[in-house]
């Protein structure tokens, strides 16, 4: 199994840490990742991104042109990554600022409105734990365990009381996911 | 058991140089090789170690902190990007003319002048040619992966005493940047195994003073002391040169590349294997010494040959000049801190290899 | 009488200090540099800590101090003595470190290395020969080099306006917190040299103390660069140099120290 996935939206949006998790709850179940950042001031289009890869087997390129999934959470991002998409992958997106939703027929789209959910129950801060929620719904690459192990690992002891509050919003991304398009 | 940790290809150096067992580290910021400084001193490794970690005031002065430290037999280092090692050049010629067994990281970005923060392997000639003024060489080596990040930390400061010669880890923006699984070694005792005897620590009344310089006013002892050094050379070349080889068994066409390219390099022969192209890849670790024998022995193997470098061709020189028939040798790169995609290197491989 | 009976150990007024190589010094008769090398040389002998003493060549007449002072020593690349002392002090705090350098390396193009050494406090000591000119390279301007004081890159004296005043970097780095002993003096009569020697051990003792920084300026003659005579030469530094690089104490025990001329 290999999972190529871009994740790309605003700076400050945990693009990057939720890469990050998804990296780190690999190596929690033995598999190879890359996690490749967009750094510095990006250049064009005013988004961050950053390439993650799961793999069964030693990964080669942490550099791709087309991906398994692509989750893309601002207009920008989808103007430069849908057509990334590989055919019969994902794409997985929130609809909060998307003026021009995504159009093709050849990918699984899937919605999830996490900005508006973390507004609704007040912490902005697990935005990103929403997203990774809905991502791992449709495509369970990373076992929840993996991911509060790879959390806790990742996070310095001080945040760990913010650890139930990411799982509940993890479980909270499962549940307010919903399809867009699907191939039969 | 397996010691596992999610690591950025600069974190490894820095962890790498304390597990190796270093003495000092010596650094100045800039992008995008800042974290290795800046997950040292989160580290405190004075306390895990007692290594010492000085941001300098400039490159200029790292370097000489670097020269100044290994001139006592100490395992010191230092890193920077292409801007900040172009600035390291006097030093690191010093430190070669000095012999002083030291380690220099390079996490390159694209130039000429400023440049970019982007990755590059621009740098490619000034780190295998010498770079500073003078006939010497760096022992340069190519890490591919956050993994051998942190290895080569320690595999290039037994080669820096082995020869006591400068050891230059030549990475760039892309291995440093990225983040990959890394299983960290145990950690060495900082006491230094290789021998100090030529070091300055102190005259003892039982030796003679020693002096570290790489001054000769008399013309012909500087010749002497260049001789020495090329007989240095000369053994490194023999003994030094390492590379991995990926399907060259059957191969029709041959990738050449190094580091961040190499991995790049691999998909790309991943998506020809898959269109019935028979594709190898020759990676380079060491860049000096050349691994001159493989390229010459698969030049009569294979067909033709791509050299995959983010710059305008430089290593591909040296594979030309090794290559021991009339082959079709041909570049693919991107330049300015634009990284190449495998596709990319597919359709550079169809159009100048295969014709098609 | 035969000489083998005037050598005798009983007779001895004078000696090599032994911490000085058994060679001809390189440098000019009558230059200041072979008088301020025996005195460093003497003060390390009678501290005892020749086996741990570490010293750093830079650029310019001394670059081949390690050929007459018998001690480990670097050389350094021009200017960056301060660095490499830096360096070797980090990897052996309980070692005595000091540079040994002119004006063109100390004042010119090492003059970032100087300040961030001097600024970080390091335990280090600075000898500073200023002889207000380039000796080695054939008598430039350097960054010290008077108004009006021809050089042969200043051959109608130098300018003030277009060529930048003589800089005083004794004074300059005394201001820095990280800079414990500063002082100035010469080594051009015995009782100059008394105080040199005297300012040297307080060097070192404040390296053993960890106090900071040690910073002595010796203002010296260059006679051949000058074109004098080493007699005159001396005569002229004193009318001149000592006017505008006082000779005395800078700073002592970490603070400024008010002026006091020593006649």
């Amino acid at each position: 199994m290999t999972e190529e996935i871009i994740i790309a939206g605003f700076g400050g949006q945990g693009v990057l840490s939720m890469g990050k998790i998804l990296a780190y709850s690999g190596i929690m179940q033995d598999q190879e990742v890359s996690w490749f950042p967009s750094y510095g001031p990006e250049m064009r289009g005013g988004t961050a991104n950053v390439t993650v890869i799961l793999s069964d087997k030693r990964i080669s390129s942490p550099v791709l042109r087309v991906y398994d999934t692509a989750i893309l959470l601002n207009q920008q991002s989808m103007d430069k990554f849908e057509e990334s998409v590989k055919p019969g992958g994902i794409l997985l997106y929130d609809g909060n600022g998307i003026a021009n939703h995504p159009s093709r027929k050849d990918i699984n789209i899937w919605r999830v409105d996490a900005a508006a959910e973390a507004a609704r129950i007040g912490a902005t801060k697990v935005f990103n734990m929403i997203v990774l929620g809905a991502y791992l719904q449709i495509m369970p690459v990373v076992k929840l365990e993996n991911v509060m192990e790879g959390l806790k690992k990742s996070l310095p002891a001080r945040y760990h009381h913010l650890l139930a509050d990411n799982e509940k919003a993890i479980l909270r991304g499962h549940e307010i996911v919903k399809s867009i398009n699907k191939l039969g | 058991m397996k010691e596992l940790k999610l690591l950025k290809g600069n974190e490894a150096i820095a962890e790498g140089a304390i597990r190796a067992g270093a003495d000092a580290y010596f650094g100045y910021p800039i992008t995008p090789q800042s974290e290795v400084m800046e997950y040292l001193m989160a580290e405190r490794p004075e306390q895990r170690t007692g290594m010492i970690v000085l941001q300098a005031e400039s490159e200029v002065a790292a370097i000489n902190m670097l020269y100044g430290a290994a001139g006592t037999g100490k395992k010191a280092l230092t890193s920077s990007s292409s801007p900040g090692i172009s600035l390291m050049q006097e030093g690191l010629s010093y430190i070669a003319g000095a012999e002083l067994p030291c380690l220099i990281v390079n996490v390159a970005r694209g130039g000429p002048g400023l440049g970019t923060i982007q990755p590059s392997q621009a740098d490619y000639f000034q780190a295998t040619k010498g770079g500073g003024h003078g006939d010497y060489r760096l022992i340069t080596i190519a890490p591919a992966s956050v993994q051998e990040m942190f290895d080569f930390v320690a595999l290039g400061f037994e080669l820096a005493f082995k020869y006591r010669n400068p050891v230059m880890i030549l990475s760039d923006g892309l291995i440093g940047q990225m983040m990959e699984k890394v299983e960290l070694s145990e950690q060495k005792p900082r006491a230094t195994e290789f021998d100090q005897s030529w070091a300055t620590t102190g005259t003892p009344a039982n030796r003679e003073q020693n002096v570290i310089t790489s001054l000769d006013l008399d013309a012909g002892q500087q010749e002497v002391h260049n001789k020495k050094l090329q007989a240095k050379y000369k053994k490194i070349v023999e003994n030094e040169v390492r590379y991995e080889e990926f399907q060259t068994e059957d191969a029709d066409y041959l990738f050449v590349a190094y580091g961040s390219s190499s991995r790049i390099c691999q998909k790309a022969m991943e998506l020809a294997r898959n269109k019935g192209h028979k594709v190898g890849l020759l990676r380079l670790i060491s860049l000096y010494p050349f691994p001159k024998d493989i390229v010459r022995e698969l030049s009569f193997r294979v067909k033709s040959i791509l050299c995959v470098e983010q710059s305008a061709g430089q290593m591909i020189e040296d594979v030309r000049l090794a290559a021991g028939c009339e082959i079709q040798i041909e570049h693919f790169g991107r330049m300015g801190g634009m990284i190449p995609i495998p596709e990319e290197v597919l359709e550079a491989l169809e159009q100048k290899l295969i014709g098609e | 009488m035969d000489i083998k009976d005037i050598i005798k150990p009983e007779n001895l007024v004078y000696k090599k200090t032994s911490l000085m190589q058994d060679k001809a010094l390189s440098y000019c008769p009558g230059c200041g540099h072979g008088t301020a090398h025996r005195l460093l040389m003497e003060v390390i002998d009678e501290l005892g800590i020749r086996e741990d003493t570490i010293g750093v060549a830079p650029v310019g007449c001394s670059v081949l101090a390690y050929d007459f002072m018998d001690i480990d020593m670097q050389g350094a690349a021009h200017g960056r003595a301060p660095a490499v002392a830096t360096g070797i002090k980090r990897c052996w705090e309980d070692k005595y470190v000091f540079t040994y350098q002119g004006d063109g390396d100390l004042a010119a193009i090492g003059t970032a290395e100087t300040i961030h050494a001097c600024n970080r406090g390091e335990n280090i000591t600075i000898i500073f020969i200023n002889n207000g000119i380039y000796g080695m390279t054939g008598g430039q301007m350097a960054p010290t080099t008077l108004d009006g004081m021809r050089t042969s890159t200043s051959p109608y004296g130098r300018e003030l306006g277009s060529m930048g005043h003589p800089i005083k970097m004794t004074e300059l780095i005394a201001q820095l917190p990280g800079v414990h002993y500063v002082a100035r003096h010469s080594v051009h009569t015995p009782r100059a040299v008394r105080r040199t020697k005297k300012a040297m051990f307080k060097a070192f003792e404040v390296q053993k103390e960890r106090k900071g920084l040690s910073f002595i300026e010796i203002v010296s003659n260059c006679n051949s660069g000058w074109k004098m005579t080493p007699v005159k030469s001396n005569e002229w530094m004193e009318e001149n140099m000592f006017l505008y690089f006082e000779p005395g104490d800078i700073k002592v025990d970490g603070k400024l120290v008010e002026k006091k001329k020593i006649k």
